[in-house]
């Protein structure tokens, strides 16, 4: 018996929101455009409320034993719209939303977190002009966030996956006027086209070799063949990878994420760390099934996490802008996640995208604190000293700060620290992984420590006139989140992962033991302990060394502070020869060229003509007068010569 | 003699007196330079083919052709009205009448 749970009420009621507040919001009162703004994602957050609910009681009846009652439901839970998307010879795609474990947990995390952090909004862009705009947008994102969590085919997920990548690019670019945002907007888009591509191609090998885009038909497939183990499936995974690395800001594609934080602050936290980003997650966890029949592309996916993680942090060592720090250690928590799916611990990457998206929107949220009150100051070594103005702020970033640098027993300490176990158990790579991971952690803690110890301890290092608290609307989310960061991980993984285990398979070859694990967790925590001294000698006790360790490696300073230098990379070997070409070729030869010569030609040509004809419009009464006796003439004659007859009547088709 | 007189004037002469009018219509309305000129040769014209229809009619003896010369003559009448109309406008406005000499439209 199943309960009907109005799954499409998810994404449609923020589209409504959109709807009305993208048509209409201009000219009504900013009171209605707020509670239609906030009251879209609250109903939402309402709907996947009551479908935990009928989910976890289920569950509860399980537990005892006892027979199901009215109200409970069956996982994967299917709602399919009755008319058919595409219906193109074999290939049939529905519009169908699915929930299961997987998609209940992201459905939680996107519209919960979501909810906040529109609420957050309601203060920090209260003086902007674009308030309706602002939130139509938002609204709109979770719209096409919902649609990618709840698809049931590889083709709505897509849907979803191009849609949020449009708010995206609205969000980013939503000063518009300002042309480094608009420029941030376009890089984000572009770069993400490479990432589509590479899902649109697997989309493609999908429907050659399975002829079908719903991904329980493929996991039906794939279960039924155990034995059919990499080949195509292995391309089908990298370029699954690919569109991943790419709404994940992954290596290489990894570029666009720290542009895009000219968007306002609450997007940042929203999209570009909480929710949106995560979804290259969530879409391997989603077709794990495929990794996990090609060991080779599930060895790519861990390396390219590992690999992001450590590079995006050594990056986040040396930034002074206080988002980011935030967001390249968000591409080393993205990277972290990858790392998990890598070795199989869906669950474990699922768990870190969860609590990271807790204390990363949180992060992001005081930030955002930090600068409102600042009066729009972002650089880190202007600020300093504010615990004492921003108390609030304060305890709520220490709360974050201690969370992502997985200090026990704040939420970060629990996933992360799954995520290295489950590494460390796959054999000589995995310890390779693990190790990367927990160097990870180190610099993680100190580069975190670092933001906190220059924004809210020392001195203030620049006049910061009136500072204040934020008003409740922001204050409010802030503690929620800052609640969350320190218990979001006392659930546990094993709970979690058990939860979890129908969706993303059990996982095979534990071989740990509570011995190991101990072990591995005072590591973790003794190299985030290590992090934090460091980060206190230098920037509470010897304040002096930082400045000193940077002149003395001035080389390895500029490299990291340029970020490796790899925008520049690009722009020299991608953006510069793709420019030119399209200079040189497509404009001049092309466009100038063919286009514009042909263009010349045909004009050339009916010019020439018309000066030879206008000759015979010469204005003169009895030149016409000759002409049109000459014609009539020629009829004349044409129909008494005997052979023009025939052709004549030959052609009325006689 | 009255044999000669009884008999009918041939088909082809009314015919050949109508084209060797309209012909010196068309002749007329291409070589002569005053306006008034050229009208009365498209009268010419008018009035050769007029002669076809009636030469027509007559042998055919059908009515339909006499019916038509009645509105060819109609029309050229009105028309004659509005021409000298526009004749004397042309005069007005140019003074002069010489048809190369109105070639005003032209670009």
């Amino acid at each position: 018996m199943n309960a009907n749970l109005h799954l499409w009420l998810i994404p449609l009621l923020p589209f409504a929101g959109f709807l009305i507040n993208g048509i209409l919001g201009r000219r009504l009162p900013k009171r209605i455009v707020t509670t239609v703004a906030l009251l879209a994602p609250l109903a939402a957050f309402v709907v996947v409320l009551l479908a935990a609910n009928s989910v976890f009681s289920y569950a509860y009846t399980v537990c005892k034993g006892c027979t199901l009652t009215t109200g409970s439901i069956f996982l994967p839970y299917v709602e399919t719209c009755p008319l058919p998307w595409i219906n193109a010879g074999l290939l049939h795609i529905d519009f169908s939303f699915v929930l299961d474990q997987l998609s209940l947990v992201m459905l939680l995390v996107v519209t919960g977190v979501g909810f906040l952090i529109h609420v957050y909004s309601v203060g920090y862009m209260s003086d902007d002009e674009g308030y309706a705009r602002y939130f139509s947008y938002l609204n709109l994102f979770l719209f096409f966030m919902t649609v990618l969590v709840l698809a049931g085919n590889a083709l709505m997920m897509f849907f979803g996956w191009e849609g949020v990548g449009l708010a995206s690019y609205l969000l980013i670019g939503f000063y518009f006027q300002k042309k480094s945002a608009a420029d941030a907007g376009k890089k984000a888009f572009i770069v993400n086209r490479i990432g589509d591509f590479g899902f649109l191609i697997a989309m493609f090998l999908l429907v050659a070799n399975f002829g079908t885009l719903t991904f329980s038909e493929i996991g039906a497939r794939l279960g039924a063949n155990p034995a059919w183990q990499g080949g195509v499936l292995t391309i089908i995974g990298l370029c699954l990878l690919l569109g991943a690395a790419g709404k994940s800001a992954q290596l290489p594609l990894y570029i666009w994420l720290p542009d895009a934080m000219e968007g306002p602050t609450p997007v940042s936290a929203l999209i570009h760390a909480a929710t949106m980003v995560t979804a290259g997650v969530y879409m391997v966890a989603r077709t794990h099934i495929i990794f996990d029949h090609s060991p080779f592309a599930l060895g790519v996916v861990a390396t390219v996490g590992a690999l992001t993680a450590l590079f995006a942090a050594t990056i986040a060592l040396v930034q002074n802008d206080i988002k980011r720090v935030l967001a390249y250690s968000t591409i080393s928590q993205l990277g972290y996640m990858f790392l998990g799916c890598g070795v199989a611990a869906y669950s474990a990457a699922i768990f870190h995208l969860m609590t990271h998206a807790f204390f990363k929107a949180l992060l992001f949220l005081a930030a955002g604190a930090v600068i409102h009150s600042l009066g729009g100051e972002q650089d880190l070594r202007k600020m300093g000293g504010l615990w004492r103005k921003l108390p609030i702020t304060f305890a709520v970033t220490t709360a974050g700060v201690l969370a992502i640098a997985g200090i026990w027993p704040f939420a970060g300490f629990f996933s992360k620290d799954a995520i290295l176990y489950a590494a460390f158990l796959q054999g000589t790579s995995g310890k390779i992984l693990w190790f990367v991971g927990v160097l990870t952690a180190l610099l993680t803690a100190f580069y975190m420590f670092r933001l906190w110890y220059l924004t809210f301890l020392g001195e203030a290092r620049s006049p910061q006139g009136h500072t204040h608290e934020s008003p409740w609307s922001m204050r409010g989310p802030l503690l929620i989140l800052a609640a969350l960061s320190v218990c979001g991980g006392w659930i546990g993984i094993e709970r979690f992962s058990g939860f979890l285990v129908p969706s993303v398979g059990a996982r095979v070859a534990e071989t740990g033991s509570a011995h190991l694990e101990f072990i591995l967790t005072a590591v973790a925590v003794a190299v985030a302990l290590v992090g934090w001294f460091i980060a206190h000698q230098f920037y509470k006790q010897k304040t002096e060394l930082p400045a000193q360790l940077a002149a003395q490696y001035r080389r390895g300073y500029k490299l990291l502070a340029g970020k490796y230098f790899v925008d520049e990379f690009y722009g020299a070997t991608v953006v510069k020869p793709l420019l030119g070409f399209s200079k040189l070729i497509l404009e001049w030869v092309v466009d100038v060229g063919i286009l514009g010569g042909a263009a010349w030609l045909l004009g050339g040509i009916a010019t020439f003509a018309g000066a030879i004809l206008q000759r015979w419009q010469s204005g003169n009464l009895r030149s016409y007068a000759a002409w049109l006796a000459a014609g009539a003439a020629a009829v004349l004659l044409f129909l008494m010569i005997p052979w023009a007859t025939a052709i004549h009547f030959g052609w009325a088709g006689h | 003699m009255s044999s000669f007189l009884q008999q009918e004037v041939p088909l082809s002469w009314y015919l050949l007196l109508s084209a060797a009018l309209f012909s010196l219509g068309v002749v007329g309305f291409l070589i002569k330079r005053n306006l008034i000129t050229v009208f009365m040769s498209i009268e010419l014209m008018l009035n050769g083919v007029n002669l076809s229809f009636v030469t027509f009619a007559h042998q055919w003896n059908a009515v339909k052709g006499q019916i038509f010369v009645f509105f060819v003559m109609m029309v050229a009448a009105a028309e004659a009205a509005v021409g000298l109309a526009i004749i004397i406008a042309v005069f007005r406005a140019r003074a002069t009448l010489a048809v190369d000499r109105i070639d005003r439209m032209k670009l």
